[in-house]
């Protein structure tokens, strides 16, 4: 029972940091705009007044004094007096998880950051799945000669230190955000062309299956109606944790420098910025690792609580 | 068993051939050579030219193949077309580092993920269990990088414990033996633990699922019945059969005495393979990059050879099913 409640917790959390990064934007109020020469390195909840120019200017500082013959904006370096004539609007925000060095909002970054992260590890799982499936699929039907070559691949593909292809492609393509999800996805099926391949070779000489192929059942309703139900667990619970793996290996490569354009938010790029400042600023690194983790451990979470269910289930 | 092992080791030869032939597809592929990380103003297309003649860059690629395959056959790694340093003596200047940190993180892992282990399975589901299953799921999550960026944060720059970057003070040198050791000791505490610590969560975690299985054994009730203590009963016969996969995991975590480490020495500033492989890349220094990954390639295949062996040394049973 505990660990059903774990698959519970962890779909939760998933579901929680997804609806966050896809529909935060649209329901939280809109954050500060940046100005690095005021609104850097705020501390988390910290209360700003963005006055907007009729020249465009946008000015975001903590400290502003409104009286009726001037505005004074007050910077690190110096203040700012302003006509209350060239304003356009005054509006009062708040930095939720604080600003980094360029004064940007992190809280709205690392919703950005986590669209990217969820797709691009979304995206390659879903290549993972096509590829390693297909292979699987095609080693275990596809007679002896097919069978070890495919394998002998998966080996040896295998046999490459996962994080050393990675750093090796990603450096010498500089990929975008869909090539990284190619490139993960291409680095990580051997393991499910593995799984795939054992399940089936064990379904194939179970009773159920040849006795439905003794009745005459064509091969596509053998394969959709037996085979895809008894792959699905193993699968849901190797996806869950290869999704784990996948956010980690492209937050690893974001932190590192080679993964989708510097420019971007990613959560593993963002932990990099922060640890520039991290005396300064503890707040840059620390959100965006604990966004990885809570998206991670949700996933671990889904995973085993898939396994424990699946366990059960043979057992009774 | 020798003539088993012997067989596995000339399996390794076309392995790896198939392992480099992958490497050397992938780094050709790729657009640019080295030629054009020579961001040099001054540099004309004659001398251009001339630089990837040099290298044998202006090659066809199945030339430039072809050399390498013969060349990494007569064990000859080439020489860096950055610092011109010969590749054998690169790997041997970083390895040793790489090792160093990797077989500290991994003793640290089993030690720390065995002893974890034991004593959550003394009561399974009590509070010691819980708290450590719950920091063991946290650690599992969090990534290294971050991990290792609040450690330095906290030991290093706040607390002052530790140095925060590097394998040796300045003044290393001038030192004596003792003190160079305790200063390079000093110096590896902090990445060994950020590696080492991640990895006994999961070990530990492991490792408690396999010792509860046991537990439920009949001949630890026999074991029970004939009037062992608690503590006998615990270390001898169930940890003993329990350790034999965490055995297997030793043996496929050996890879990780090379790879495992890039995050960590990139954070740390430690002068191993993987920091290595990672400015060879940005260089397309083609000879470091491939002699870099063959050696990785080589680490996991030996690795889970080493796993088999063990495996096959700590119990009879699987000496003819895995070999």
């Amino acid at each position: 029972m505990r660990h059903a409640d774990g698959l519970h917790v962890g779909s939760v959390g998933l579901g929680l940091l997804v609806a966050l990064c896809v529909l935060g934007p649209a329901v939280l109020p809109a954050p500060p705009a940046a100005d690095p020469a005021r609104s850097a390195l705020l501390p988390p909840g910290a209360a700003v007044t963005e006055i907007t120019l009729s020249d465009g200017r946008v000015l975001v500082s903590p400290d502003v004094t409104v009286a009726t013959e001037a505005i004074v904006v007050r910077g690190p370096y110096r203040d700012t007096e302003l006509s209350p004539a060239d304003v356009v609007s005054i509006r009062e925000g708040r930095f939720l998880l604080g600003s980094d060095r360029m004064g940007r909002d992190i809280a709205s970054r690392l919703m950005a950051g986590g669209r990217f992260s969820l797709a691009i590890a979304g995206l390659a799982v879903i290549i993972a799945l096509l590829v390693g499936g297909s292979v699987g699929v095609a080693a275990a039907t596809g007679g002896p000669l097919t069978d070890s070559v495919l394998m002998r691949l998966v080996d040896a593909l295998m046999a490459f230190p996962l994080l050393f292809l990675l750093i090796l492609v990603a450096t010498l393509f500089r990929p975008g955000p869909a090539a990284l999800a190619l490139i993960l996805g291409m680095t990580s099926w051997m393991g499910l062309a593995r799984l795939v391949r054992g399940q089936v070779l064990a379904l194939r000489g179970r009773s159920f299956i040849l006795a439905a192929q003794a009745a005459g059942a064509s091969k596509t309703f053998v394969a959709r109606r037996h085979f895809l139900p008894n792959l699905a667990g193993p699968l849901s619970q190797d996806t869950a944790l290869r999704l784990g793996d996948l956010v980690l290996a492209e937050a690893a490569l974001s932190y590192l420098g080679i993964g989708i354009s510097p420019g971007l938010p990613t959560w593993g790029g963002m932990v990099a910025q922060g640890h520039r400042v991290m005396v300064e600023g503890w707040w840059l690194a620390t959100f965006p690792g604990l966004a990885i983790a809570a998206l991670v451990i949700s996933l671990a979470l889904i995973g085993d609580g898939v396994q424990e269910r699946l366990s059960r289930g043979a057992v009774s | 068993m020798v003539r088993t092992v012997v067989r596995r080791l000339l399996l390794l030869i076309p392995m790896v051939w198939l392992v480099a032939t992958l490497a050397f597809v992938v780094v050709a592929a790729a657009p640019g050579t080295y030629a054009d990380t020579v961001d040099h103003p001054g540099l004309s297309a004659e001398q251009r030219a001339e630089l990837e003649a040099r290298y044998g860059l202006d090659q066809p690629v199945h030339r430039q193949y072809l050399r390498w395959l013969g060349s990494l056959a007569t064990g000859d790694l080439g020489v860096s077309f950055v610092t011109k340093e010969p590749v054998l003596r690169l790997l041997a200047r970083t390895l040793p580092p790489t090792i160093l940190l990797g077989g500290a993180a991994l003793l640290l892992d089993f030690v720390v993920g065995i002893l974890l282990a034991v004593a959550a399975a003394r009561r399974p589901h009590g509070w010691f269990d819980r708290v450590s299953s719950f920091i063991g799921l946290g650690l599992a999550g969090l990534p290294s990088f971050w991990l290792a960026g609040l450690a330095i944060l906290v030991f290093a720059l706040v607390l002052g414990w530790f140095p925060a970057s590097h394998m040796r003070s300045v003044a290393a040198s001038g030192l004596s033996g003792p003190a160079r050791l305790a200063d390079l000791l000093h110096h590896l505490i902090l990445p060994a633990c950020c590696l080492g610590l991640v990895g006994a969560a999961g070990t530990a975690r492991y490792l408690r699922a396999t010792l509860l299985d046991v537990h439920g054994e009949r001949y630890i009730l026999a074991a029970r019945a004939r009037g062992l203590s608690d503590r006998r009963i615990l270390w001898i016969h169930t940890l003993r059969p329990a350790l034999l996969p965490v055995i297997t995991l030793l043996g496929l975590s050996l890879p990780f005495l090379v790879s495992g480490s890039v995050v960590i020495e990139t954070v740390f500033a430690w002068p191993g393979v993987g920091l290595t492989l990672l400015s060879a890349a940005h260089a397309r220094d083609i000879p470091v990059v491939m002699a870099v990954t063959v050696l990785g390639a080589v680490a996991v295949l030996l690795g889970s050879l080493v796993a088999d062996v063990l495996a096959a040394v700590v119990d009879p049973r699987t000496r003819e099913e895995s070999l």
